[in-house]
């Protein structure tokens, strides 16, 4: 085990957790459950935000976050010949053309007929758009892992007690999701449109009685929600090899941090992703066995005790 | 003339007449073709294995066919994605059985698979080979009739692999492991902790990392182990995991840090390209690399590799192989069967017969198939990355092929005992080194 030499004793979780907090391991454990919150964060929230005004539960939100990275890879690779800082522009356009196109082909040809149905048929429908992009995926990207680095490789490294981190782990990509949160919350409670979207969330009927296209709300929610999955996999893809199914391992992560903060919280998804993001990072120093239960594990606590999530508030305003 | 001329037609009447009546006597015995079923990811992301595997058996049955087939009878191809999961495969399995009668299937890329799929293989009565899976206790827990192993297990992989570091760094203290967390992940670690306990006892463990399968990042495994600063990091991950595990660690200086050993990173050594620095330990589950030192003369190696790569864009990795060793097994004991029974096409049982201690070659040294288990004897290829000139990725240099036999579990001991009983001496075997391009 960790830390034993062959046939010795294996330390004891309180030494391990002394030794962690006595060291810089702490800072470093921190930085890195920092940079993993940052994309876990951007991808949970546009699920949570597609949910809290549409009360749609979008499974496809992970396949939406696979497209973002292999189109972003893609771009990447091709602008790169012309000047490597390019790849940062081509990561926005990727984000922005699969939150457009097919965020609004889902919104229009399939949700807009469903909704007020059964969640069940939402959800049955949402399922069956996962599982046709992630052959779809296959089918235009194939099988091999697909590596785009250029984006991180342009900025320096920085070292930190010694130990060397990426500027764009430990900058880069903490400062997007910052900027998306602070930026969410602005439009959503500054401007006229976030007004609208947050009249809609409320009550449906009234905000339709007094001329607001509820429909054309849907459709722009669901489009920002769709863009935030596809920046959070453009982010992604230059510091991870692009593979069949790393949709699902994103969206199965991305419904425990949403369902902890409960659905449609914006702020709540935040600190719910940060905190999962440090539980894990901290696990692996300690009890790394334990990494893969750990998000989970937090939920599960999470439901017992708060069936609407930490943050949740069911006769509340949703986002 | 005329008497003659009638006798002549009579004849020649007769010998039509007994050349159809003799036709379905013969096609009864000899199938208008030799059915094959063979599992494999076309899916998920084993498919980076799998999809090679694909396309070399498509390749390989041409050329069988254009041949004349296997004993003058083509072959003809049934795929089945192992990605469908556990019960579909199962069922897909059957279907290949019961329903399209094949006569013989290549089954599985996973060890899950295998382990479903043999014993189904025993009740069906159905000829297999298991023809890329890795995990040794499937045939040391029972011995099976029907399915045969057509290449090495994880105990001569691991063992291979220890060995070399062994020779090659052998004043290492301390070590750590990043295996991906399922079944090949623990059993590999297991494997090769076990005889590195034995033979090189006074190293020390300082993290055992099991990040999970399929996992985009691996920072903070990476912070841990740059803090840790372990002269050794093995890893028997695969696909995109092993390929982001290099990078991320490449990016961060963790690969000059420490010595990384991939305990199957021949198959991610053409996609890694420049991001995987030289001086790095790679084996490749089997004696397996497109430039064999001991196969570079050998035209039919070269134009196998020539001919997968103008298929594919890519130079052949080992599933690709090991799918090789399956036909050669399957027409190898095919044709030991057909000669035994005097030239006649055999039953499947014949075939079964003539598989124990056959002996094959595919694109390496040659295999035998041990008869006690079934389970074949490959020899292993490790070697080191390097820099070459003519190559947009590292190449192999400083191979050393390990000699089946030496470093296999005997039949009938079950690989860790076995392992527990070796000593420091072990890894002392002479072994033969070839350099790139000698």
């Amino acid at each position: 085990m960790c830390g034993g030499r062959h046939g010795s004793p294996v330390p004891d979780l309180t030494s391990k957790l002394r030794v962690l907090m006595n060291s810089t391991l702490f800072v470093l454990a921190s930085l890195d459950g920092l940079s993993y919150a940052a994309l876990v964060f951007l991808v949970s929230v546009g699920l949570s935000l597609i949910f809290g005004v549409l009360r749609v539960v979008n499974v496809a939100h992970g396949s939406l976050y696979a497209f973002g990275a292999y189109l972003a890879a893609t771009l990447s690779l091709l602008v790169t010949p012309i000047s490597p800082w390019l790849t940062y522009p081509a990561l926005l356009v990727a984000s922005l053309v699969i939150g457009i196109v097919a965020g609004g082909l889902i919104e229009r040809l399939l949700l807009s007929r469903v909704y007020g149905r059964e969640e069940v048929l939402q959800l049955l429908i949402t399922f069956a758009v996962f599982m046709i992009m992630d052959n779809l995926q296959r089918m235009i990207w194939g099988v091999q892992p697909i590596y785009a680095a250029e984006p991180l490789k342009l900025l320096p490294n920085v070292s930190i007690f010694g130990v060397s981190y990426t500027s764009y782990q430990v900058i880069v990509l903490p400062v997007v999701a910052v900027l998306a949160l602070f930026g969410l919350r602005y439009f959503l409670r500054r401007t006229l449109m976030g007004s609208v979207i947050l009249a809609v969330t409320e009550d449906r009927e009234a905000a339709t009685a007094i001329g607001i296209n509820a429909q054309r709300v849907y459709l722009i929610t669901f489009i920002i929600g769709a863009t935030l999955a596809a920046l959070g996999g453009a982010l992604a893809s230059p510091t991870t090899s692009l593979v069949p199914g790393m949709g699902t391992e994103m969206i199965v992560l991305s419904f425990a941090v949403a369902a902890t903060a409960g659905l449609g919280q914006i702020e709540g998804t935040a600190i719910t992703a940060l905190a999962i993001g440090m539980a894990r990072a901290f696990v692996i120093y300690l009890q790394p066995e334990f990494e893969v239960l750990v998000p989970y594990l937090i939920m599960v606590a999470v439901l017992l005790v708060r069936p609407e999530g930490l943050f949740g508030a069911t006769k509340l305003r949703k986002i | 003339m005329k008497r003659t001329g009638k006798t002549l037609k009579l004849l020649a009447g007769v010998s039509l007449l007994l050349g159809v009546l003799g036709a379905p006597a013969t096609a009864q015995d000899k199938p208008k073709e030799l059915k094959i079923g063979i599992t494999t990811f076309l899916s998920g992301p084993a498919a980076v294995f799998g999809e090679p595997g694909k396309a070399a058996a498509e390749m390989i049955a041409a050329d069988i066919n254009k041949k004349g087939g296997i004993g003058g009878v083509p072959v003809a191809l049934s795929f089945v994605d192992e990605g469908a999961g556990g019960e579909a495969l199962v069922s897909n399995y059957r279907r290949l059985v019961q329903d399209e009668k094949v006569d013989a299937t290549f089954a599985s890329i996973s060890s899950g698979s295998c382990n479903q799929l043999v014993p189904l293989a025993e009740d069906l009565k159905m000829l297999n080979f298991m023809w890329d899976c890795g995990a040794a206790s499937i045939l040391e827990a029972k011995k099976y009739r029907y399915s045969f192993r057509s290449q090495a297990n994880a105990t001569p992989e691991m063992l291979a692999v220890l060995i070399y570091l062994l020779k090659t760094k052998p004043n290492f203290k301390t070590i750590a492991v990043v295996n991906q967390d399922y079944a090949w992940g623990r059993e590999s670690w297991e494997i090769f902790s076990t005889a590195l306990k034995q033979m090189k006892p006074d190293v020390q463990v300082v993290a055992e990392l099991f990040p999970k399968f399929g996992a985009p990042d691996y920072s903070t495994e990476v912070s841990r182990l740059m803090a840790l600063r372990p002269d050794v990091v093995f890893t028997t991950s695969w696909g995109g995991d092993l390929d982001t595990l290099v990078r991320q660690a490449g990016q961060r200086g963790l690969l000059q840090q420490s010595t990384f050993v991939l305990a199957i990173g021949e198959s991610s050594v053409q996609r890694l390209g420049k991001d995987l620095p030289e001086g790095l330990i790679i084996g490749a589950r089997g004696d397996h690399w497109f430039m064999h030192p001991e196969k570079k003369s050998d035209a039919a190696f070269k134009a196998f590799n020539e001919a997968f790569k103008a298929k594919t864009g890519r130079w052949p990795i080992y599933p690709v192989y090991h799918m090789a060793q399956a036909f050669a097994a399957l027409q190898g004991a095919y044709d030991k069967a057909i000669k035994a029974n005097g030239g006649k096409w055999p039953t499947r049982e014949q075939v079964v017969d003539a598989a124990p201690n056959l002996e094959f070659v595919g694109f390496g040294r040659p295999v035998k198939l041990r008869a006690e288990d079934n389970q074949g004897l490959e020899a292993q290829l490790v070697g080191v990355s390097k820099k070459a000139d003519g190559f947009d990725h590292m190449v192999l240099d400083n191979m050393m092929i390990f000699d089946a036999a030496k470093i296999t579990a005997p039949a009938g001991q079950k690989s860790v005992e076995w392992l527990k009983t070796l000593k420091p001496d072990f890894a002392k075997m002479d072994v033969p080194v070839f350099q790139h391009g000698k």
